[in-house]
C-alpha cells in the first residue's frame, strides 16, 4: 500500500501543515510537538479550568470535609454521639445552648450536638453515593439500549418509566419502605430504584444524539455487533455525562435520604442521623431550644450545596 | 389538538393503570398485616381477625383488586381504613385543596420572580448579575424542603417573629389576608427550593435564543432591545420553563411531606403520608392516583401551552 | 513607496458619497481580556449600484467584515481603529439609538441560513411587517407594505404565505422572506452573507436572480460573502481577497478570476477544477500551509509562508499596496513575478475502463413508511461499477442520492425484487448479515469527518479497529498495516496518536478515507467529502482520492453538488431526480450532450466560476414529493420541453443516446436539448 503515493502529484507532507490543531485559544500550546500528551493535554486543561473554577473549590472543600468527618469523626471531636454529656464536675449537660462547654450545645437527653453532626455525616454519605452509583449503573444500561435500539424496546422501558416518574420518588421510597422495612441495604436499592428511570431518560436521549452520527454508520459497515457499539462506540463518548449525572445523583440522594430519615425511615433510630435529630427537636424550636435542629439542618444544607456546586462545575468544564 | 389530546389521555390512563397495579402488589401481594399493624400490638388476636374480615383483606387477590377499581371508579366513595366510616373522597377533598392553596400561593411568587431572574441572567451573561442569581438559585434549590423549612421558621418565625411559625394555628374566623400569613412561610420554603431550580432552566433557554439568528436577525431590524425580548425571546425561551414547571406539579402537590410535617400544614402530602404508615389501603391508593392525575394534567396543560407557544411543536403532534 | 493603510491605491471616488466606504478598519475578539486582531486594516469602497465580493478561506475575516458594515459584532468583538462610512455616515461613531435607526432604515443583512434566521414561532406576516413599523408605519399598512414586499420577490400566493410559519415553507422560499425583509426599507446598501449556502443550484440560481434585479431596480450597494467563487464570479462587479485580516488583492470579477495577480488568490484560483479539467489531465494545485490564526503576530507579507514565490525581501519589508491598470491594485513585493507559479505536471499513466462490472444494482428500489404512508425514495435504479471508475451521482437534495448509496451500504434494506450482485453474486441487503467480504468490498467516506469519527478514539485506534475486522491481518503486523495506511495517506506517526478533535478539517478527512481504504475496499461511496472543506483543501484532498484510485484500482460512487469537482473527477456521471435515474453516461459525453432536460437545468443553474452561462434555463416550481410523484415522466411539472398527453401519463422509456450514455426521456434523441455553454 506504500506505494499508493505518488508524489509528484501531492503536497509534500512537510509543507502541508494540516496539522494546525482546533483550539479555542490560540495561546494553547501547540499540540503537534508533544503527541503521546495530547489526550491528557485536553483533560489538563479542563482540569486546570475546574482549578480555576471558585465554585468547584468551595465545593469540593465543602464535601472533604464531610468525608473527613464522616472518616475520621474522632479527629474533630472526643465526645460520643450517643452518650449524654457529663462535665468534669460531674454536672450533667442537658437542653444548654451552644457555648464553651458544648460548641453547639447539647439535646434533650444529654448528647452533644456537634459531636452528632459530625458522626451524622456518616450515614448518609455512605448511603447516598453507593444509592447514585447503581442507580447511574442501571440507568446507563437502560438508556443505552432505548436510545440505540428505539422501537419497542424503547417503547416497553419509556412505558413503566412515566409511570414511575408521574409520582414524587419520596411518596414511591415511602411505600416500600412501609413494606419492606427500612434498613440501609432496602433505602440505598429503593432510592437506586426509583432514580433509574431519570438517569435512563438522560442517557437515552444522549444516545439518540450520538446513534445519529456517522462513526456509529461507519461501525456498523464494518459490522461490528450491537453490544460492541453500544460498549465501545458509544459509552466512551457520554461517560462525561454520567460523571456528572452521578454527582447530581449523589446530592438529590442525599435529599432524598434527609427526607426520609426526617419522616422516620432510617437505617438505625439511634445512631447519629441529621435528617432523624431534626424530626426528633424540631418541634422545640419554637419553645426556644434551636440548637438541636439548626445545626443538623445547616449540615445537610452544606453538604447538598457542595456536591452540587461540584456537578456544576464538572458540567461546565466538560462541556467547555 | 383534539387528536393529541385524545392520544395523551388514552395514554395517561394506561400510564395509571400500571401505577395502579403496581402500588396494588406492593401493599397486597408482599405479606404484611395490616390488621394487626391498624388494630396495635396489643390488641386481642380476634379482633384482629374481625377487622381482616371486614376490610375484606382474606378475600381472594382479584376481587380485592375489583373493589379497588370501583373505588377509583367511583371517586373514593369506599371508606378508610383508618377512620371507619368516613369515605376517602372526604378525606382527600380537604387536603387537595390545602396543597392547591400552598402551590397556587408559591408559584404566584417563583415563577415572575425566576423567570425574570432567569432572562436578566442570560442577558446578561457571565456578569456578576449572572453569576450571582445562578450561585444564590444553586444553593437554594440544593436544599431539602423539610431543612429551608426549618430554618425558616426559626429565622422569620420563632427570632423576628414576623410571621406564625406553624400554619395550624389558623383562627376560625381569620379572613383572607390572615390566613395567608399563616401559609406564607411553607410558601417561601418552597419559593426558596423552586426559584434557582427555575431560574436556571429559564436562563438555559434563554441563553439559547438569544445566540439563536432569528434573534439577530430582529436586532438588525433595527428592534429596540426589549421588543426583541417581547416579542422575540420570551416566547421561545419560556418554552422549557413551562415544560419543567408542568413536571414538578406531582411534587409540589404530593412530594411536601417533609414541608407539610414541619410547618403541620393538613396537605396531600402529609395525608397520603399517614396513610402509608397506618396503613391505610384505600386512602393511600386514592392519595397515590389523585397526586398521578394532578401530575399527568399539569404535563398536559404544559404540553399544550408549549403547543400554543411553538407552531413547530403544534404541527409535529398533529401530523 | 508605501502607502498608508487607509489610503486605497486607486481612486474609487469620494468616500462621502459611496454606498459603503471601509477605511483601515481594525477589529479585536477579546480573548481572556487580551485583544486577539482579526481585522488588521481592511480599505475597500462600494459604490451604489455596484456588487462587491469578499473571498477568501474560513478565518480570513470576510465575515466579520460584512457584519462590521453594520456594526454587529460579537461580545467580546471591539473595533480599535479606522471607519465605516455609510452613505457618508459613520457607523463606528453612532450612539445605539442612531445605529438602531440606520439599521432600520439604512442597511440590511441577508444571512446564511434561513431557516435559523426566521423566528420559528412567529408567523412571516408579523416578521415582515415588524419591518415597516419599526418604519413608523400602523398596523394595518405594515401588513399591506409587508404583502407587498413578498409579492416584489416573486413569491406566489403572499397572501397565504404571510400566514404561514417558517417551518412550513422551503429554504429558498425563506431566503426570499428575508430578502423581501432586507429590502423593506429600500436600503443604500445590501449585506449578503453567504446567501445561497445549503441551498439547491437550481434554487441558487433563482435566489442569485432575483438579488441581481432588485439591485438593479433599487440601486443598492452589495456587499457579497461567498466561499462558492462561482456565485461571487456571477454576482459581482468587483471581488477583494482577503487574508488574515488583511485584503491582498482588488480588481473587477473578470480580471480576478482569469488573470489573478496576487500569489494568494492565483492558489485559490489554481485548486479549483476549472474550465473542464479533468482528473485524467492533471493534479489540482494546493496551497501549502494553513491560514495564520487570528491574533497571532504576522510577518510583514501576510502570506510569505505559503508563497510559491517568497524571498527574503517579504520577510523583511512591508510589500507595497501596487496600482495596476484601472483600477485594481496587490499587495506584494512581486507582483511582475506572478508568472513563475505554475500549475502541476500533467499526469502520464492513464487506465482504460473495462466493461466488467465489480457490484450491480439491479432494479433497486427502497420504500420508507411514514406516517402511515409509503414514500418511494429510490425507484428501481440499474447501476454498475467497473474496476477503477468513478461515478459522479448529481440531483437536487431530496432525489435519493444519499438513500441510494446507504441502499449500496447495506445500512437499508432495498425493496424486494431487485439484487445488488458482488462478482456477480448477490450479497445480502444489510451489511450485518453480510459476509466479510461483502462488507469489505463497500466502504464509505462521509461528508462530515467531525461525525464519521469516533472523538473519544486515537486515530491509531480507529485505523488497527478497521484492519482487524475488516481483513485477516492481527497482531503486530495489523500494527505495521495501520501505518503503512497512514502514511499512503500523508498522516505522520504523531497524528496516529491523536484524537480527531487535535486535526484539522482536511487531516480529519484524510483520517476518513484512510479508515475507507484499511480493508482493501473495491468500491468506496463517497458522500459530498470535500463539500465542508476550503478550495485548497478540497484540492488535496481530490488529488488524494484520485491518487489512491489510480494505484489501487477503486472504484467511487461520488456524490457532490459541485458539478465542477464531478467533472473533474468523474468517469461516467448519474443524474438523479425524485429517486429515479433520469440519465447516465460518461463524463465528456453528458458535458457535451444530447442531455436529459432535467440535466440541461441542472448544469445551466450553477453559477460558473468560468465566466456567464448564456441562456440559463430556469426550474420553476418545487422539486416533487417522492411521496407523490407526479404520474407519467416525473420531471414533466418542470420541463420546458413536455409533451402534453404523452409525458404526463406514460413512464419514459430508457434511450441508449451512444456506448453507456442512456437517457430516459420522451423526447427523439435529435430533439434533447445540449448543454449551456458558458464564457467570460
Amino acid at each position: 500500500m506504500s506505494d499508493l503515493v505518488n508524489p509528484g502529484n501531492e503536497v509534500n507532507p512537510a509543507n502541508e501543515n494540516d496539522d494546525e490543531i482546533e483550539v479555542e485559544e490560540p495561546e494553547a500550546v501547540p499540540v503537534a510537538t508533544a503527541p503521546a500528551q495530547d489526550r491528557q493535554t485536553v483533560r489538563k486543561e479542563q482540569r486546570r479550568q475546574l482549578l480555576r473554577d471558585p465554585s468547584f473549590i468551595i465545593g469540593f472543600s465543602i464535601v472533604l470535609l464531610w468525608i473527613l468527618c464522616a472518616v475520621f469523626p474522632g479527629l474533630l471531636t472526643t465526645r460520643s454521639p450517643d452518650v449524654g454529656v457529663t462535665l468534669a464536675d460531674g454536672t450533667f449537660l442537658a437542653r444548654s445552648s451552644p457555648g464553651a462547654d458544648a460548641w453547639f450545645g447539647t439535646d434533650g437527653i444529654g448528647r452533644d450536638v456537634f459531636s452528632r453532626v459530625i458522626y451524622g455525616a456518616r450515614s448518609v454519605l455512605t448511603t447516598a453515593p453507593v444509592a447514585a452509583a447503581l442507580a447511574v449503573a442501571a440507568g446507563a444500561f437502560l438508556g443505552l439500549l432505548m436510545g440505540y435500539f428505539r422501537g419497542w424496546v424503547d417503547e416497553v422501558i419509556s412505558r413503566i418509566s412515566e409511570a414511575f416518574l408521574s409520582l414524587p420518588v419520596v411518596l414511591l421510597a415511602i411505600m416500600v419502605l412501609v413494606v419492606f422495612g427500612s434498613s440501609n441495604l432496602v433505602i440505598i436499592l429503593t432510592v437506586a430504584g426509583l432514580f433509574t428511570p431519570v438517569v435512563a431518560r438522560t442517557v437515552r436521549s444522549a444516545v439518540l444524539a450520538e446513534a445519529q452520527l456517522d462513526y456509529v454508520t461507519s461501525a456498523k459497515l464494518r459490522g461490528e455487533p450491537s453490544w460492541f457499539v453500544m460498549s465501545r462506540e458509544i459509552l466512551p463518548n457520554i461517560t462525561n455525562i454520567l460523571v456528572v449525572e452521578f454527582t447530581v445523583r449523589v446530592a438529590y440522594a442525599i435529599f432524598t435520604i434527609a427526607t426520609l430519615a426526617f419522616l422516620g425511615f432510617t437505617g438505625d433510630a439511634l445512631r447519629a442521623d441529621w435528617g432523624n435529630d431534626i424530626a426528633n427537636t424540631y418541634t422545640l424550636i419554637q419553645a426556644g431550644q434551636w440548637w438541636p435542629t439548626i445545626f443538623p439542618s445547616l449540615a445537610i444544607a452544606a453538604l447538598v450545596i457542595g456536591v452540587n456546586l461540584i456537578a456544576d462545575s464538572l458540567d461546565k468544564a466538560l462541556k467547555s | 389538538m383534539a387528536r393529541l389530546i385524545a392520544r395523551r389521555l388514552l395514554l395517561s390512563i394506561f400510564t395509571l393503570f400500571i401505577l395502579l397495579i403496581a402500588v396494588f402488589a406492593l401493599t397486597r401481594v408482599f405479606p404484611s398485616d395490616i390488621a394487626r399493624q391498624l388494630a396495635g400490638p396489643f390488641a386481642p388476636q380476634e379482633r384482629v381477625d374481625r377487622l381482616n374480615d371486614e376490610l375484606g383483606l382474606l378475600d381472594p387477590l382479584p376481587e380485592q383488586f375489583w373493589r379497588l377499581l370501583k373505588d377509583v371508579f367511583t371517586f373514593g366513595s369506599g371508606d378508610s381504613f383508618s377512620q371507619p366510616g368516613v369515605s376517602v373522597r372526604e378525606l382527600i377533598g380537604p387536603a387537595l385543596w390545602n396543597s392547591a392553596k400552598l402551590v397556587g400561593l408559591s408559584m404566584l411568587i417563583f415563577l415572575p420572580l425566576s423567570i425574570v431572574g432567569g432572562i436578566l441572567a442570560a442577558r446578561r451573561k457571565d456578569s456578576r448579575l449572572d453569576r450571582g442569581i445562578v450561585s444564590f438559585g444553586l444553593a437554594s434549590a440544593s436544599i431539602p424542603d423539610f431543612v429551608s423549612g426549618v430554618l425558616l421558621q426559626f429565622f422569620i418565625g420563632v427570632q423576628l417573629g414576623w410571621l406564625p411559625a406553624t400554619s395550624s394555628s389558623v383562627p376560625d374566623d381569620a379572613g383572607f389576608f390572615t390566613s395567608l400569613r399563616f401559609i406564607l412561610l411553607p410558601a417561601l420554603a418552597i419559593v426558596l427550593v423552586y426559584f434557582g431550580y427555575i431560574a436556571r432552566i429559564t436562563r438555559a433557554g434563554a441563553i439559547g435564543v438569544f445566540e439563536a439568528d432569528y434573534t439577530r436577525t430582529a436586532y438588525m431590524k433595527g428592534l429596540k432591545p426589549i421588543e426583541v425580548i417581547r416579542k422575540h425571546v420570551l416566547r421561545n425561551a419560556l418554552q422549557p420553563t413551562v415544560a419543567v414547571t408542568g413536571t414538578q406539579m406531582g411534587y409540589l402537590f404530593g412530594g411536601l411531606v417533609g414541608l407539610e410535617t414541619v410547618f403541620n400544614y393538613p396537605g396531600l402530602g402529609g395525608l397520603i403520608f399517614k396513610a402509608a404508615k397506618a396503613p391505610d389501603l384505600p386512602l393511600l391508593q386514592a392519595g397515590v392516583l389523585t397526586v398521578a392525575v394532578i401530575f399527568m394534567l399539569a404535563t398536559l396543560a404544559a404540553d399544550l401551552l408549549i403547543a400554543w407557544m411553538n407552531p413547530r411543536a403544534r404541527t409535529a403532534t398533529e401530523a | 513607496m508605501t502607502l498608508l493603510e487607509s489610503e486605497s491605491p486607486i481612486d474609487r471616488g469620494d468616500p462621502n458619497t459611496a454606498a459603503l466606504a471601509v477605511q483601515d478598519l481594525r477589529l479585536v475578539y477579546l480573548v481572556r481580556g487580551k485583544p486577539r486582531e482579526v481585522l488588521r486594516g481592511v480599505t475597500f469602497q462600494v459604490r451604489p449600484g455596484e456588487a462587491f465580493g469578499l473571498v477568501g478561506e474560513s478565518g480570513c475575516g470576510k465575515s466579520t467584515t460584512a457584519y462590521a458594515a453594520l456594526r454587529y459584532m460579537p461580545d467580546n468583538g471591539r473595533i480599535t481603529g479606522g471607519r465605516v462610512l455609510v452613505n457618508g455616515a459613520d457607523v463606528t461613531k453612532m450612539s445605539n439609538n442612531e445605529l438602531r435607526k440606520f439599521r432600520a432604515t439604512q442597511a440590511s443583512m441577508v444571512y446564511q441560513d434561513p431557516v435559523q434566521a426566521m423566528n420559528p414561532s412567529l408567523k412571516i406576516g408579523e416578521q415582515v411587517a415588524e419591518c415597516f413599523t419599526i418604519l413608523g408605519h400602523g398596523k394595518n399598512e405594515s401588513e399591506d407594505r409587508a404583502l407587498q414586499a413578498l409579492t416584489r420577490v416573486h413569491i406566489a400566493a403572499p397572501a397565504s404565505v404571510m400566514d404561514r410559519y417558517p417551518h412550513q415553507l422551503s429554504g429558498g422560499m425563506l431566503q426570499r422572506v428575508v430578502i423581501a425583509m432586507g429590502l423593506a426599507k429600500d436600503p443604500k446598501l445590501l449585506v449578503l452573507d453567504e446567501p445561497t449556502t445549503g441551498l439547491d443550484a437550481t434554487v441558487e440560481a433563482e435566489v442569485l436572480d432575483l438579488v441581481r434585479e432588485l439591485r438593479d431596480q433599487t440601486n443598492a450597494a452589495v456587499l457579497l460573502i461567498a466561499h462558492n467563487l462561482g456565485v461571487i464570479r456571477t454576482m459581482c462587479d468587483r471581488v477583494g481577497v482577503m487574508y488574515a485580516g488583511k485584503m491582498v488583492e482588488e480588481a473587477t470579477s473578470d480580471e480576478l478570476f482569469e488573470q489573478p495577480k496576487h500569489p494568494y488568490t492565483i492558489g485559490l484560483m489554481h485548486a479549483i477544477p476549472r474550465h473542464g479539467l479533468r482528473k485524467t489531465d492533471r493534479a489540482l494545485s494546493t496551497i501549502p500551509g494553513n491560514m495564520p490564526s487570528i491574533g497571532t503576530e504576522l510577518p510583514t507579507c501576510v502570506y510569505v509562508d505559503r508563497c510559491p514565490i517568497a524571498t527574503e525581501t517579504c520577510r523583511t519589508e512591508v510589500p507595497p499596496l501596487v496600482a495596476l491598470n484601472d483600477g485594481r491594485w496587490t499587495r506584494c513585493h512581486h507582483s511582475d513575478d506572478v508568472d513563475a507559479i505554475v500549475e502541476p505536471d500533467a499526469v502520464a499513466e492513464e487506465h482504460e475502463i473495462s466493461d466488467e462490472r465489480i457490484i450491480e444494482l439491479n432494479g433497486v428500489s427502497k420504500t420508507f413508511r411514514q406516517a402511515g404512508h409509503d414514500v418511494p425514495a429510490l425507484v428501481s435504479v440499474d447501476l454498475g461499477f467497473a474496476e477503477g471508475e468513478t461515478l459522479g451521482l448529481v440531483g437536487e437534495s431530496g432525489s435519493g442520492k444519499s438513500t441510494l448509496a446507504k441502499t449500496m451500504l447495506g445500512v437499508h434494506g432495498p425493496d424486494t425484487p431487485g439484487t445488488i450482485t458482488l462478482d456477480g453474486k448477490p450479497m445480502k441487503s444489510m451489511a450485518t448479515e453480510r459476509r466479510d467480504e461483502a462488507i469489505r468490498a463497500i466502504q464509505m467516506v462521509f461528508q462530515n469527518p467531525d461525525s464519521a469519527l469516533n472523538r473519544s478514539w486515537t486515530v491509531r485506534k480507529i485505523l488497527h479497529r478497521t484492519v482487524t475486522r475488516l481483513t485477516t491481518i492481527s497482531g503486530e503486523e495489523a500494527h505495521n498495516r495501520v501505518s503503512e495506511i497512514a502514511e499512503a495517506m500523508r498522516l505522520s506517526e504523531h497524528h496516529l496518536d491523536m484524537r480527531p478533535r487535535q486535526l484539522s478539517g482536511g487531516l480529519k478527512q484524510r483520517v476518513a478515507i484512510a479508515r475507507a481504504f484499511a480493508g482493501d475496499p473495491r468500491v468506496v461511496v463517497c458522500d459530498e467529502p470535500t463539500s465542508a472543506l476550503d478550495v485548497s483543501v478540497q484540492a488535496a484532498i481530490l488529488n488524494l482520492l484520485a491518487s489512491l484510485q489510480r494505484d489501487e484500482r477503486t472504484s467511487y460512487l461520488f456524490i457532490t453538488h459541485d458539478i465542477g469537482v464531478v467533472r473533474y473527477l468523474a468517469d461516467r456521471i448519474a443524474v438523479m431526480y425524485v429517486g429515479r435515474i433520469m440519465e447516465k453516461g460518461l463524463t465528456e459525453d453528458v458535458f457535451n450532450g444530447p442531455v436529459h432536460p432535467y440535466t440541461e437545468a441542472l448544469l445551466s443553474a450553477v453559477p460558473a466560476v468560468d465566466g456567464v452561462a448564456h441562456d440559463r434555463i430556469p426550474l420553476e416550481g418545487d422539486i416533487p414529493s417522492p411521496a407523490d410523484p407526479p404520474p407519467g415522466c416525473v420531471f414533466h411539472t418542470r420541463c420546458k420541453y413536455h409533451i402534453p398527453g404523452t409525458c404526463d401519463t406514460e413512464v419514459p422509456p430508457t434511450v441508449t443516446v451512444s456506448h453507456r450514455h442512456e437517457i430516459t426521456c420522451h423526447l427523439p434523441i435529435d430533439q434533447l436539448p445540449t448543454p449551456v455553454t458558458i464564457s467570460v
